[in-house]
């Protein structure tokens, strides 16, 4: 008997259709309508080649915008290989999960996502690792050095992570 | 904000040219209506009378995975035999058929089914002695009911013992269509 697959995941043309208006915003907004559209290309192929490894359905949205958000700094450094770039890239990557944005602030822009993916929307590592750009062991490894920055400049109130 | 089809267009294809689907999907145009038609690497998986993708992506996401995308280009070689059967060029079809998820039974009434010759058919009682269940006919019948690949699987060669044609999933007419087309009408 195959293997079924577990249903919860939606059929991608679904996620692709009921994403790809605000991904494309996102990256225009940022990169301007030219280079948006490479960009929106690289996002979705970006995320489906890891919608087969999803193991649940949660926080798609999230997942996806910060696909983007990543596309576009790396388009932005290819373009921009300067200290501008970086500020921009920190600009894009202010998690878009609230309550974790305080605790994050100042945290460096990939170390902020992966920590925001990882304990904000509870994401496996290769699913950030998609996100970022990056491989499975870099997400985690950005995870941790950001959990490890969090802990030594920890305050009162925020010890819970 | 809108997606021009030119970006649209250009995703799918790379999503295509990459592999990176389990299913590719489109609607081809047939003299017998508009048909939901679905591929994936192991094969033809689907095609429907219902053109609507809505009513089947999940069904292909269960049993192929989740990757389901409209894909023109996934599609291209059954659409051209598609063509050519419908112009009278093609008796048989030369496709692989992704048929994973299906129950043995299913399987080996389908593996007969393929065998029912162009401008010919065959009974349901006759399917049904075919696979060593002689008394099964009603259970052949919800088999070519339930057919996820019709006309390349051609369940409408299959009529009555007393040749009434009986049914078809996608509406008589077209069943009646398919066997004018065969001239076995």
């Amino acid at each position: 008997m195959t293997k079924m697959h577990d249903v919860t995941i939606p059929p991608f043309e679904r996620f692709y259709e009921h994403h790809r208006a605000e991904v494309l915003r996102l990256l225009r907004r940022r990169l301007g309508a030219d280079r948006a559209d490479d960009a929106f290309q690289e996002t979705f192929l970006r995320a489906l080649q890891a919608y087969a490894r999803l193991d649940h359905s949660e926080h798609l949205r999230a997942w996806v915008l910060t696909i983007a958000r990543n596309v576009a700094i790396d388009a932005q450094r290819r373009s921009r290989p300067t200290a501008e770039a970086v500020e921009i890239a920190a600009e894009d990557a202010r998690p878009a999960y609230e309550e974790l944005a305080p605790l994050t602030d100042g945290l460096p822009p990939t170390e902020r996502a992966a920590v925001v993916l990882r304990y904000g929307y509870d994401l496996p590592y290769d699913q950030i690792a998609v996100a970022l750009g990056s491989s499975s062991d870099a997400a985690r490894q950005a995870t941790s050095t950001g959990v490890r920055r969090l802990r030594t400049r920890r305050t009162p109130g925020h010890d819970h992570l | 904000m809108t997606i021009s089809d030119e970006l649209d267009r250009r995703f799918r294809e790379a999503a295509h040219a990459l592999d990176l689907l389990d299913v590719g999907f489109d609607v081809v145009e047939s003299p017998i209506g508009s048909l939901f038609v679905a591929a994936s690497d192991e094969g033809l998986a689907a095609i429907s009378f219902d053109p609507k993708p809505e009513e089947h992506l999940e069904q292909l996401a269960r049993f192929a995975g989740p990757r389901v995308l409209r894909s023109p280009k996934s599609v291209d070689a059954t659409r051209r035999e598609l063509d050519e059967y419908f112009e009278g060029k093609r008796r048989a079809f030369d496709l692989s058929l992704d048929l994973r998820g299906l129950p043995t039974f299913t399987l080996s009434v389908l593996r007969e089914l393929g065998r029912v010759p162009y401008g010919e058919t065959t009974t349901y009682g006759a399917l049904a002695g075919k696979v060593g269940h002689p008394r099964a006919a009603r259970a052949v019948g919800t088999v070519m009911n339930r057919n996820r690949i019709p006309i390349v699987l051609p369940c409408h060669r299959v009529v009555g013992a007393d040749g009434s044609l009986v049914g078809y999933g996608g509406g008589l007419d077209k069943k009646v269509k398919l066997l004018e087309l065969e001239g076995w009408l």
